[in-house]
């Protein structure tokens, strides 16, 4: 084998390798993304029932409603629109009315969100950042509970002296 | 006075890093032997300031010194002392700190044990790492100062996030951070030999110990932060594909990629370029991890503070860093003579198989990680998660798992694939009992699993063969072929404990994703339930207290075939501070599995508890598999000829036996 050749196989082989990948991620996308909605989008955008998505927002506050056994069901707001969720299984510790949560599933016909996964945060103070971001778009305030571990030093004195 | 101390030096430490950057360099280039001297002092006085900086820290935070904004903000004094040392990395800056510390230590360690580097090349070594640190002392002083103090202290501080007060947790930053760091030398190691223009086979048994250390605390950072993850979070897996493990785990991939690939420039003085590519990306994505993780710009379980300042800041040293090697590399890459030849079927093909199935990979993680980014400039939000990852990262891994017990067995230059099978006949056989016994015993769960775990079985069968075959054993008397294994170098026998350890891993991760079992139901006090063999009884559910929480346990008497095995209380706790609460798994080891339980909400007519059972097979071998990549990596860390600073090798080896590696 040549010098040229050998350097046409290995150069076939990793362009080769990157094609298959390239094909793999697109394919990927094509199938596994999952996009992410407030309530408000919910509304607006009319998502089909069925579809996969994850809603995040704030829990109302007096929307949690247990169950017998492991069915939850709640409200998620962006204040502007609200989606009924319902779960079953045992939600996250930091799971809290007020506070912010992620939840992903898909809309049933009665526009239901069915939830498999929920997901808070592992810090209480924090807030996901799609969640914030979506919030402060629609002109919603966050409160007390949704301010980032970020706060500067000063801050930080003023809530431990609160 | 002691914090003042501790800033002090870290401004002293800028100082001595911009001289340590400046003096060495110019020394280099204008041939001044005095001048490139002052690099090895200058990395050295640079370590004991940063020592001295972050010794100061750790003591504002062991005597909970309430003044300091950073110890308010992120101790409180009812934590017990390990956590109130965590504590001190457990936040940005403190992290940041450690960051820096650490990279002073590389370079110490290179200016300290590197007395075998040619003078010039080790300033221009020394001088880059320095300009690392520089970025780094800067971006703490003006955006995340430790050190700041309070005008008006208060009485008690806000504590550490409780789910962090865990001891595999408490040394998972130090470990990653050596890792990240570590892979720094081996960035400064090639931005040197581009500004010389010279690289050879010496600089590739400079880099690879270097690197070597940098994978090993990688390797260990990672799985210690997937294990917390594990039994901390309640959630019964073991890996998220989160952001943030992916910008550590991307580092890995490069890393992994690295030590491969330099160890085909120190035998055979091929692959040079893409070498020092591989050497300026893995520091690269650690660069990139910092910045994913401290910038917010990615939603993730792992938040640290968020502060766009910092993101800026941070992205600014990236795009200096990165976008100044990469420069550099298409200014100077033609400078870099072409090394061996080789044929595609050889010890070199192999090892380039390795990294372009490893850093396609690690393509399609980056791209995986920071698609939603790209999304979002176009106004669409949305999430990668793990589906991605296993139709993109995993098709990827198969093949890489396949050949990896044949590469060992394959000649430099020219290798015998034949051949290579027939010796490894042995493991292809146990690999196919692996698959039948699976299906045999299990008959549930994807197809692709029995598979999977014979996949495991090959390339731990396969580190076996390889040593078996080098000290010949079926071929001369066990007691000559003992003998010759003894003599085998240790880089052999750490690389063949390494490739044992991924297939432990492989198994591992195989059995645990494919068979585990998951059961959510009520349970009232005295009953009993049925479950992946175990017979589970909820004895009651009681209330205590801990040195700085509050729980509610559930006593779970757990029996197999009759004989109780354990006693489980999986609990929820609610922290004093700050108020929050989690949940301790309660999790019974035995050799084939985890039963893994966790406390759930009581019901609201107060007669029972939501209570979650998972049983995970196998799941430790993915840890116990990156121990044992770990003590590979270390038996070949100490292989006489890869020591730093060792003379030449002057054992003999046993007279016909060629040094493979």
């Amino acid at each position: 084998m040549t010098r040229k050749q050998r350097r046409a196989i290995l150069i076939g082989g990793s362009v080769g390798t990157l094609a298959i990948a390239s094909l793999l991620v697109l394919f990927a996308l094509r199938d596994t993304i999952v996009f992410f909605h407030t309530p408000s989008d919910v509304a607006e955008k009319k998502i089909a029932a069925g579809q996969r998505f994850r809603l995040g927002g704030l829990v109302a506050e007096g929307s949690v409603k247990r169950g017998q056994g492991t069915r939850v069901e709640f409200a998620v707001t962006d204040t502007i629109g609200t989606v009924r969720v319902s779960y079953q299984g045992v939600l996250p510790d930091l799971f809290r009315e007020g506070q912010g949560v992620v939840a992903e599933g898909q809309l049933d016909a009665a526009g239901l969100f069915r939830a498999d996964t929920v997901l808070a945060k592992h810090d209480e103070t924090y807030m996901p950042p799609e969640v914030a971001k979506s919030l402060k778009e629609k002109g919603v305030k966050l409160g007390a509970g949704a301010k980032h571990p970020g706060a500067t030093a000063g801050e930080a004195g003023k809530a431990v002296r609160q | 006075m002691i914090v003042e101390i501790g800033h002090f030096a870290l401004i002293l430490s800028l100082a001595v890093a911009l001289v340590q950057t400046i003096v060495p360099f110019w020394g280099a280039r204008c041939g001044d032997e005095r001048l490139m001297g002052t690099a090895v002092p200058a990395a050295l006085v640079q370590l004991a300031l940063l020592a001295v900086s972050f010794a100061a820290l750790t003591w504002a935070y062991v005597v909970s010194d309430f003044s300091v904004a950073n110890v308010v903000a992120n101790s409180h004094s009812a934590k017990p002392l390990i956590y109130r040392i965590s504590g001190v990395w457990g936040n940005h800056e403190g992290s940041m700190l450690l960051w820096v510390l650490m990279l002073a230590l590389f370079g110490a360690a290179v200016a300290a044990f590197g007395t075998n580097l040619p003078l010039r090349l080790k300033a221009d070594v020394l001088a880059v790492q320095a300009s690392v640190a520089v970025a780094f002392a800067v971006f703490i002083l003006t955006t995340s100062n430790p050190f700041e103090r309070l005008a008006s202290p208060p009485f008690e501080g806000r504590g550490l996030n409780p789910i962090l007060q865990d001891p595999a947790l408490a040394f998972h930053p130090p470990f990653l951070y050596a890792g990240y760091v570590g892979l720094s030398i081996a960035f400064s190691f090639a931005v040197a030999a581009l500004v010389q223009g010279r690289t050879d086979a010496a600089w590739a048994r400079w880099v690879r110990p270097w690197t070597l250390a940098a994978w090993m605390c990688l390797t260990l950072g990672i799985s210690m932060g997937s294990w917390w993850a594990y039994y901390e979070l309640g959630w019964g897996g073991w890996w998220f594909w989160d952001p943030v493990e992916n910008a550590s785990f991307m580092p890995w991939l490069a890393a992994t990629a690295l030590l491969h690939s330099a160890i085909v420039m120190e035998k055979r003085e091929a692959l040079k370029v893409w070498t020092i590519l591989l050497a300026i990306l893995a520091f690269s994505l650690s660069l990139m991890g910092a910045f994913l993780v401290r910038s917010g710009v990615l939603s993730s379980v792992h938040a640290f503070a968020v502060d766009p300042a910092r993101g800026v800041f941070i992205l600014g040293i990236l795009v200096l860093f990165v976008g100044g090697s990469l420069s550099l590399f298409a200014w100077r890459m033609s400078a870099l003579r072409q090394g061996g030849l080789f044929a595609p079927i050889s010890r070199e093909g192999s090892l380039v198989l390795n990294n372009v199935l490893l850093s396609v990979a690690c393509g399609t993680v980056l791209f995986g990680t920071l698609y939603p980014l790209l999304a979002e400039a176009f106004g669409y939000k949305l999430s990668v998660g793990a589906p991605y990852y296993n139709m993109t990262f995993v098709p990827l891994m198969l093949p890489l798992l396949m050949a990896l017990p044949l590469g060992p067995f394959l000649a430099w230059k020219r290798g015998d694939l034949h051949g290579a099978t027939q010796r490894l006949m042995v493991a292809g056989l146990l690999a196919l009992v692996a698959a039948v016994a699976t299906v045999a015993v299990v008959h549930r769960g994807p197809w692709l699993a029995p598979f999977a775990i014979a996949l495991g079985v090959w390339v731990m069968a396969g580190a076996v063969l390889e040593i078996a075959w080098r000290a010949r054993f079926g071929e001369v008397a066990i007691a000559i072929a003992a003998r010759r294994l003894t003599g085998l170098p240790r880089s052999m026998m750490g690389t063949a404990v390494a490739h044992f350890g991924v297939g432990m891993m492989v198994v591992g991760i195989a059995a645990t994703s494919a068979y585990r079992a998951e059961h959510m139901l009520i349970m009232k006090p005295g009953e009993t339930v049925a479950f992946s063999g175990y017979e589970l009884k909820l004895a009651g559910v009681s209330a205590r207290r801990g040195p700085n929480y509050n729980e509610q346990f559930g006593s779970f008497e757990v029996t197999r075939d009759g004989k109780q095995v354990a006693l489980l209380e999986p609990s929820k706790r609610m922290y004093v501070a700050p108020r929050q609460a989690t949940s301790e798994a309660g999790i019974h080891v035995a050799w084939h599995g985890d039963l893994y339980t966790v406390l759930g909400d009581a019901q609201p007519d107060g007669t029972g508890h939501a209570i979650r059972l998972y049983y995970n097979p196998l799941v430790r071998l993915i840890w116990l598999g990156a121990v044992v990549m770990f003590v590979g990596g270390g038996l070949s860390l100490t292989d006489r000829r890869l020591r730093v600073g060792a003379p030449r090798r002057s054992r003999r080896l046993p007279a016909d036996l060629v040094p493979a590696e």
